[in-house]
């Protein structure tokens, strides 16, 4: 009885909870109001005790008072919009990463059906087959949970990363010859330019290959109907400078705020289609921002996006 | 040999189908995206079109119409198969002209054979 008292009084546990600052927590405010409005019924009694006024003065203060409460109110009710916009990008994430576990389950459940079904016996050559599509169904999963693990981890504030000299050129030149094949299979070339005598940089590799492995899989993703991914890594003074250029669909305008978003997908690109849960970029941010570098992106509609990540020096 | 036309993007399902409707003496012509899909239900002509919803670029609404439009393939049955299952999207689906629709993980591969084998008769 006790704890659920003290935990309705807890407002800033209450606005943690929801993860916004307390000039955005709708509990927070609706204190600051009911104390504003005390203050100032009180002050306007006493005033008005105290000194005879005009009307008109009474009316300019109360028009005054009137106007703080409005936009006290105006903050209440955004607050209570961006609450519900989380609530809404949640859903659909739930929607999302349903669709995107029942795709491989669909896959794995109808080839072990074909395995064991007494009608149609699967000659021996081809069980290997078989086995490859169970194997890399299963690795869909794995990959789409361990991204949940990750958001989940940030999200708990446990996430840590190491930092380890290594060397950006070799890690980017493994994972485009892991690519290459998938590139080509869409008529795409993917391009890597990295600067003679690149210095090794301060880093967690296991985390630096989720944020490569995203930027370079959504740069082949979302490059409709072939073209060229181009790779480019410069030093930048006590930096390196990571660049991806894609001749991709490119981000609308009006959604390019949210791309770094938790959960956000962009209109342009079908919602429900195969991997791009929404985690992506904000998984490449988070880590990016942990390592001590920062992350952009330009975009044009249409003619393509390069996204780019600034990393110092050891 | 009836030939049976199938959209759909996962390669695995395009495996496993693909071998059990050639088994049963199925002619199966495999479309990859909806685009291709479109343009072999044209030059092939099949019997049957076993289409997915969730395709790359286009969407397997935006086929069954463009199906639907086309003399030369507005005849052709078509039976969805695919993991949305909501009441829109059935009903969308039927009201666009889809024969049948099949959620993936309520069926198993010898009841989905079943309706292809009965809208085939």
């Amino acid at each position: 009885m006790f704890e659920k008292i003290n935990a309705q009084l807890d407002i800033v546990g209450q606005c943690k909870r929801y993860g916004l600052s307390l000039w955005q927590c709708p509990q927070f405010l609706f204190i600051v109001m009911g104390v504003f409005i005390i203050l100032a019924s009180v002050v306007s009694y006493l005033v008005g005790a105290r000194y005879i006024l005009s009307p008109e003065t009474v009316i300019f203060i109360v028009l005054v008072v009137a106007s703080i409460l409005f936009i006290i109110a105006f903050v209440i009710t955004r607050s209570f919009e961006r609450l519900a916009e989380a609530s809404r990008m949640k859903s659909e994430f739930i929607n999302i990463v349903s669709h995107q576990l029942r795709s491989p389950l669909t896959n794995i459940k109808w080839t072990f059906e074909v395995m064991a079904s007494e009608e149609f016996k699967v000659p021996a050559e081809k069980q290997e087959e078989y086995f490859v599509n169970v194997k890399e169904n299963i690795a869909r999963m794995v990959e789409l949970i361990d991204d949940l693990l990750i958001v989940s981890k940030i999200e708990q504030g446990s996430f840590s990363v190491a930092k380890i000299e290594i060397s950006l050129k070799d890690l980017i030149k493994d994972l485009v010859e892991r690519y290459k094949v998938f590139a080509e299979a869409s008529h795409i070339k993917l391009n890597f330019y990295s600067q003679e005598n690149l210095p090794n940089i301060l880093a967690d590799p296991s985390f630096l290959k989720i944020v490569t492995e995203n930027l370079i899989d959504n740069a082949i993703r979302y490059t409709k109907g072939g073209g060229t991914v181009e790779i480019k890594l410069i030093k930048e003074k006590d930096k390196v400078l990571f660049a991806i250029k894609d001749s991709g669909v490119g981000i609308p305008k009006k959604e390019q705020k949210y791309i770094f978003q938790k959960f956000f997908r962009a209109e342009n690109i079908s919602k429900e289609r195969t991997r791009g849960s929404g985690l992506g970029l904000y998984v490449c941010r988070s880590i990016i921002n942990k390592l001590g570098g920062q992350i952009w992106f330009k975009s044009e509609l249409g003619k393509g996006t390069t996204f780019y990540f600034r990393l110092p020096i050891k | 040999m009836k030939t049976i036309l199938f959209i759909e993007d996962e390669s695995a399902l395009q495996k496993a189908f693909g071998d059990i409707l050639t088994q049963d003496k199925y002619k199966v012509i495999s479309a990859l995206n909806g685009e291709i899909g479109l343009r072999l239900a044209k030059s092939e002509k099949p019997d049957l079109i076993l289409l997915d919803l969730i395709l790359p670029n286009m969407h397997g609404f935006e086929v069954l119409k463009k199906l639907r439009q086309d003399p030369k393939t507005e005849k052709i049955p078509v039976i969805i198969l695919t993991n949305l299952e909501k009441m829109e999207d059935v009903d969308k689906a039927i009201e666009l002209g889809a024969k049948t629709y099949l959620v993936k993980t309520q069926y198993r591969i010898e009841e989905v054979m079943d309706k292809i084998k009965k809208t085939l008769e």
